[in-house]
C-alpha cells in the first residue's frame, strides 16, 4: 500500500525560480523498508531537481521491476512514471526517448535489473550512448525476494543468510567505462553531499548518464561480512574529489582552492567544479579512469565521485541525425506523403 | 505421348541454385507475362541460406485470375543436377521438363510421359564468357531468353524489362540482352517453338501492380504515421523495415534542415524492439515492429504489459514455420493461438488477417489509429507467402482528406478543466478510458503506468476488487473493439448450400479457386474470409447458419478453428479442417481434396494412408 503525503508544508519553505518547493517535487510515502538506502537516493533525486528548478512534467521517470524500481513512486509525483518489465526500462526509455527528445528521461534500477536479466539492455543502451540519466541503486542482493545474492554481490561477501557469495562481482562502472560510456560515476546512498551534485551533473551530460549509487538493504545486506552495509562503504569508500555544480543560470560563488581544482563547463553552459583528491585519476581518460577504477578494487576500496566524463559526447539523435522536433510532436503534413507519391510507386510496380 | 496443351493457364517452376542470381532472372519472366497482361503468382521456395543450396520459383500463370497455387508443375525448369531426382518427379504427365543438358540426364530419371527438352546452358556459358561469375549469371538469362521462343513471350517485353532494371547502369542492358538472345536463338534452332503451352498478350492485369507484402507493409507504416521502427532482424520480416527506411530516407527528410523525420532503431533483440515500440507509443509517437514466430514469443511479456497498462503497439508478423531453427524461409500460419493469447495472465490481442499487399498498406496504416483508438497492441499476421513473394494486388491508395485517429488523448486544455483525472476510469462507458502524453501539463494528467496494481486513477493498489473492475472493463473493451476491427467478407454461392468454407490471410485465393472446382463437383459452397480477432458477430451468424464449415489454414493444429471454438464455445462437430503444413502455401487441388474426403457420402480412403504415396497430395 501507499499511502498520500500530508499536502500541508510550512509556509516559508524555499521556493526555486519555478516558485516550487521541495515538496512539490516529491512523492507518495516511501514503503521500502525504514532506513533502505533507496530512500536517501529518492531524496536526492528531489533534491537536485529542485535546485536546478526543472519543470517536473518535463521529466519522465521510469523503472523495471525491484524495490529499487519500485523507488519512482516516491518522488517526483508531478512527472510520468513508467514502471516497465523486469530488466527491460532501458528499451522503453530508448522508444520514449525517441518519441520526445525534449524530456528529460531519469531511468531507476536495482543491481539485479541491470546486471542480470537487464545486462543486455544495459549494455545496448550504454553504447548508444542514449541521452538519460541511469541511476542504480545497488544493494548486491535481491530484497523484494528476500535477500539472494546479486551479480554485484563481491565475491567472499555475505549476507544474512550467512554464505559467502562464490561468485566474481560484475562492476558496473568497469563494465559501462569498457562498452564506451560517456558519463561514469558512483556514490554512496549514505553520501548526499556527493550524490547531489553528481546527479546534477548527470542530468546537464547530453548522452547516457551511470550513476552507481551503493544502496545498503538494512534488512537483507546489512550485516558484519557484506560489503554493501554501512559500516564496510564508510571504512572502504574513496573518493575521486569532491564535485561541485553550477547550474548556467547562476553565478559561481563559492571559492576553489587552487592547483587542485578544475571547471568543466558542460553542453548546456552549466558548470562543474572538480577538486581531485585522487591524484592518479584524469577523470576526462577514459584509460586513466579505468586504470583507477582496477586498481582501488584490488586494493579493496571503492572508489567514488565521477569517474570518468566525455566532454564532447554525441547522443543517439545527435548520431542518428533525427529531427530538432520531437517526432511525437509531427502531424499528418510532416508525415503522410499522400496519394500523388503513392500513384508514382504504383506506376514503377507495373 | 500426349503433351499438355494450354494457352495462358498453366504452372512453370524453375529449380536453381541459391546464391547464383537466379532469383532476379526468375523475376525477369514473370514480370514479363504481367506486362503481357496476364495475371502472374510467382512463389519464391528458398532456403535458409545463402549459398549453394536448391531454391525453387514456381510462377503461375492464370488469364482466368487464379492467383493462389495450384498444386502441379506443368513446366519445370531445372538447372540443379542436386534437385533433378526430385524435380522431373512433380511434372505432371504430358508436361514439359526443360534442363541443363551439358551432362546427359541420369537414364534412371527418364520419364516416358514427360517432354523433355535439353538445353546445354553451362557449355553456352563456357563458350560465351570467360569470367566464371558472368557464366553463372547469364545462364539464368539464357534460359529465360529460351523460354521466350519456347512459350512465344514478347521479346520486345523483355528487352524492355531489361532496360528499366538496369537504368542507370546502361552497360549492363546490353549484354543482358544478348544473353536473352542466345537462349531464344538456341530454343528457335533446336525445337518446334512455341511448345504446347505458351503465353499470348492479354488485357486482364488492369491497373494492378506486382508487389510484395513487406513493402506494402513498410509503406502502410510511412502513410499510417509511424516515426520510430524498432525491430530485431528476422526472416522473413526483415524486408518489412528495410522497406520502410527506403521509403523513409525519399519521403520523411524534413526539406529545411534535412533531418530524419522518423528513427530506426536496431535493437539488441526482438525483447529490446518491443520494449523500444510500449515506450515510443507511451510517450505519443506512432512507433512499431516486425517480427516472425521466434520473436513474437521473446515479445511475449512486454504485450501482456502493453495490454493491461493499455498501450497502444503495432506489431507485424510474418508468420513462419516454426520453431526457431525450423523452417524459417517457409511459410506457415501457424502462430494464430500465440499471437491471439500473447502473454501471461488473461489476455486478448487484436490480430489482423491482410490477404493481399494492397491489404496489407491498407491494414498496416489503420494498425496505428487502431493502436490509438483502442489502446492496446494490434497484431498484424501476415506470412512468408504474402510478405516475399510479388503478389498481383490492387494499386495501393491514399485518401488526402483522411486523418489520423489519435484516439482518447487530453490536451492540456481539456485537462485544465478537469477536477480529477483518472487514467483508468470509464467516463462513456466504452472501456476505452481518457490517456495523457507526457510532459502535456505542468500540474495534472501525470501518472503512473505499470500493470495491475492499481485502481482507476492509476494509484497504486492490491485490492482485488479493483483488479477484478479492471478486468471487466478490459473485457467491456474487448466488445467495443467488435466494432471496430475490419468486418468479415462473404461470398454466397449461387446455389441452395448448407456448407461452407471459412479461411483468412494468404489461403484465400487457393481457397476461392477451390471453391469453384467443388462448385464443378455438385457441392457448392458459401465462402467467409475472416479479417480480425476478436471476432465479429458476423463470424458467429455465418458458422450459425451452415450445417458444416470447412476452416482452411496452414498450420497443423487448425489454430483459428480452435479459437473460434473457443470464443463461441462451438462443440467440435460443426466445424473441420482443411490443412496444409508442408511448409509451401496451400493449392487449390489440396483443399479440394480435403473437402471431397470429408463430405457426407463420399468414399474416401483414409487421408493419412493416402498420403504415404510420394508426391499424391500435389498430383490429385
Amino acid at each position: 500500500m501507499s499511502y498520500q503525503l500530508p499536502k500541508f508544508r510550512h509556509p516559508d519553505l524555499p521556493v526555486n525560480a519555478l516558485g516550487y518547493t521541495r515538496a512539490d517535487y516529491e512523492g507518495s510515502i516511501s514503503t521500502l523498508c525504514a532506513g533502505c538506502g533507496h530512500d536517501s537516493i529518492s531524496g536526492a533525486i528531489v533534491r537536485a531537481c529542485h535546485e536546478l528548478a526543472l519543470e517536473p512534467h518535463k521529466i519522465a521517470k521510469l523503472s523495471g521491476i525491484g524495490c529499487s524500481s519500485k523507488s519512482p513512486t516516491y518522488f517526483l509525483g508531478k512527472s510520468h512514471g513508467f514502471n516497465s518489465v523486469h530488466g527491460r526500462m532501458p528499451s522503453v526509455v530508448s522508444g520514449a526517448n525517441m518519441a520526445n527528445r525534449d524530456l528529460l528521461y531519469l531511468g531507476v534500477s536495482g543491481d539485479g535489473d541491470t546486471a542480470s536479466i537487464g545486462m543486455g539492455q544495459f549494455a545496448h543502451a550504454v553504447r548508444r550512448n542514449l541521452n538519460m540519466v541511469y541511476i542504480v541503486m545497488n544493494n548486491g542482493c535481491y530484497g523484494l525476494t528476500k535477500g539472494q545474492d546479486s551479480a554485484t554481490a563481491d565475491a567472499g561477501s555475505a549476507s544474512k543468510k550467512g554464505d559467502p557469495n562464490p561468485f566474481s562481482a560484475i562492476d558496473l562502472p568497469g563494465l559501462a567505462l569498457q562498452l564506451g560510456a560517456t558519463f561514469v560515476a558512483r556514490s554512496f546512498s549514505g553520501d548526499k553531499g556527493q550524490l547531489v551534485p553528481l546527479i546534477k551533473a548527470a542530468i546537464s551530460h547530453r548522452g547516457f548518464a551511470l550513476i552507481d549509487v551503493i544502496s545498503p538493504c538494512v534488512t537483507f545486506n546489512n550485516n558484519p561480512g557484506s560489503t554493501k552495509s554501512y559500516d564496510f562503504v564508510r571504512e572502504h569508500a574513496e573518493a575521486t574529489g569532491t564535485v561541485d555544480f553550477v547550474p548556467m543560470r547562476e553565478e559561481i560563488t563559492a571559492s576553489y582552492p587552487a592547483g587542485r581544482s578544475q571547471e568543466v563547463t558542460l553542453h548546456d553552459g552549466s558548470v562543474l567544479h572538480l577538486e581531485k583528491l585522487a591524484p592518479d585519476l584524469d577523470p576526462f581518460d577514459r584509460v586513466s579512469a579505468m586504470v583507477a577504477l582496477q586498481r582501488h578494487s584490488a586494493e579493496g576500496q571503492i572508489l567514488t565521485g565521477l569517474i570518468y566524463m566525455d566532454k564532447d559526447s554525441r547522443d543517439l539523435h545527435d548520431i542518428m541525425e533525427t529531427s530538432r522536433r520531437p517526432l511525437n510532436s509531427l502531424v499528418e503534413e510532416d508525415l503522410c506523403p499522400g496519394d500523388k507519391v503513392l500513384a508514382n510507386i504504383n506506376a514503377s510496380l507495373r | 505421348m500426349q503433351a499438355l496443351q494450354s494457352v495462358n493457364e498453366f504452372v512453370i517452376k524453375f529449380a536453381n541454385v541459391n546464391g547464383t542470381g537466379s532469383a532476379s532472372a526468375n523475376n525477369l519472366f514473370a514480370k514479363a507475362i504481367f506486362r503481357m497482361g496476364l495475371p502472374v503468382c510467382p512463389k519464391n521456395i528458398f532456403p535458409s541460406n545463402i549459398q549453394g543450396l536448391p531454391t525453387w520459383y514456381e510462377v503461375r500463370v492464370s488469364e482466368r485470375g487464379y492467383l493462389g497455387r495450384r498444386g502441379g508443375v506443368d513446366i519445370m525448369l531445372s538447372v540443379n543436377p542436386q534437385s533433378m531426382p526430385q524435380d522431373i518427379k512433380e511434372v505432371e504427365p504430358g508436361g514439359y521438363f526443360i534442363y541443363d543438358n551439358t551432362k546427359p540426364l541420369d537414364l534412371r530419371l527418364m520419364r516416358n510421359d514427360v517432354n523433355i527438352f535439353g538445353i546445354p546452358l553451362t557449355r553456352i556459358c563456357n563458350e560465351e564468357y570467360e569470367d566464371p561469375r558472368q557464366r553463372q549469371l547469364f545462364r539464368n538469362v539464357i534460359y529465360v531468353g529460351a523460354l521466350a521462343a519456347l512459350l512465344d513471350i514478347d521479346f520486345a517485353v523483355l528487352t524492355g524489362l531489361v532496360e528499366d532494371q538496369f537504368k542507370g547502369k546502361d552497360k549492363l542492358i546490353l549484354p543482358n540482352i544478348h544473353a536473352l538472345e542466345l537462349g531464344y536463338q538456341y530454343a528457335q534452332e533446336h525445337f518446334e517453338c512455341p511448345i504446347g503451352i505458351r503465353v499470348r498478350a492479354s488485357d486482364k492485369v488492369g491497373d494492378n501492380i506486382l508487389l510484395d507484402g513487406n513493402t506494402a507493409l513498410g509503406l502502410g507504416a510511412i502513410y499510417g504515421g509511424a516515426t520510430v521502427a524498432a525491430w530485431y532482424p528476422i526472416t522473413p520480416s526483415t524486408s518489412v523495415v528495410d522497406a520502410f527506411e527506403r521509403y523513409a530516407k525519399r519521403l520523411r527528410i524534413d526539406p529545411g534542415t534535412g533531418r530524419k523525420n522518423y528513427a530506426i532503431l536496431q535493437a539488441e533483440d526482438e525483447l529490446a524492439a518491443i520494449g523500444m515500440v510500449v515506450g515510443a507509443s507511451w510517450n505519443g509517437a506512432r512507433a512499431f515492429t516486425a517480427t516472425s514466430g521466434p520473436g513474437l514469443s521473446l515479445m511475449s511479456e512486454f504485450l501482456g504489459l502493453a495490454y493491461f497498462a493499455e498501450i497502444p503497439t503495432v506489431l507485424f508478423d510474418v508468420q513462419r514455420a516454426g520453431p526457431s531453427t525450423g523452417m524459417p524461409t517457409r511459410t506457415q500460419q501457424s502462430d494464430v493461438l500465440s499471437a491471439a493469447y500473447a502473454s501471461h495472465g488473461d489476455t486478448k490481442q487484436v490480430l489482423l488477417f491482410p490477404s493481399t499487399p494492397k491489404e496489407c498498406f491498407d491494414f498496416g496504416a489503420l494498425s496505428f489509429d487502431l493502436a490509438e483508438r483502442l489502446q492496446t497492441p494490434i497484431i498484424l499476421m501476415t506470412d512468408l507467402d504474402l510478405g516475399m513473394n510479388d503478389n498481383m494486388s490492387p494499386p495501393l491508395t491514399w485518401d488526402d482528406a483522411r486523418r489520423y485517429d489519435r484516439g482518447k488523448v487530453l490536451s492540456a486544455e481539456q485537462l485544465e478543466q478537469m477536477e480529477r483525472y483518472g487514467r483508468y476510469l470509464d467516463v462513456d462507458g466504452d472501456g476505452i478510458c481518457y490517456r495523457t502524453i507526457p510532459g502535456t501539463h505542468p500540474e495534472k494528467g501525470a501518472f503512473f503506468t505499470r500493470g495491475t496494481s492499481r485502481d482507476e486513477y492509476a494509484v497504486y493498489t492490491e485490492k482485488g476488487e479493483e483488479y477484478e473492475k479492471n478486468m471487466h472493463r478490459l473485457m467491456a473493451k474487448w466488445e467495443t473493439i467488435k466494432e471496430w476491427v475490419p468486418r468479415p467478407l462473404e461470398t454466397q454461392s449461387e446455389q441452395e448450400t448448407d456448407t461452407a468454407i471459412l479461411f483468412y490471410g494468404t489461403s484465400e485465393e487457393s481457397s476461392m479457386e477451390a471453391r469453384d472446382y467443388l462448385a464443378e463437383d455438385g457441392v457448392p459452397l458459401n465462402a467467409m474470409r475472416v479479417r480480425a480477432f476478436p471476432f465479429n458477430q458476423e463470424v458467429a451468424d455465418f458458422i450459425a447458419r451452415h450445417e458444416r464449415v470447412f476452416v482452411i489454414e496452414q498450420n497443423r493444429d487448425a489454430q483459428l478453428r480452435t479459437l473460434l471454438m473457443a470464443e463461441f464455445e462451438l462443440g467440435p462437430d460443426k466445424l473441420k479442417s482443411v490443412l496444409c503444413f508442408d511448409g509451401t502455401p496451400i493449392s487449390a487441388r489440396n483443399i479440394r481434396k480435403q473437402i471431397l474426403q470429408q463430405m457426407p457420402g463420399y468414399n474416401v480412403t483414409p487421408l493419412r494412408r493416402e498420403r504415404m504415396v510420394a508426391g499424391a497430395e500435389n498430383r490429385s
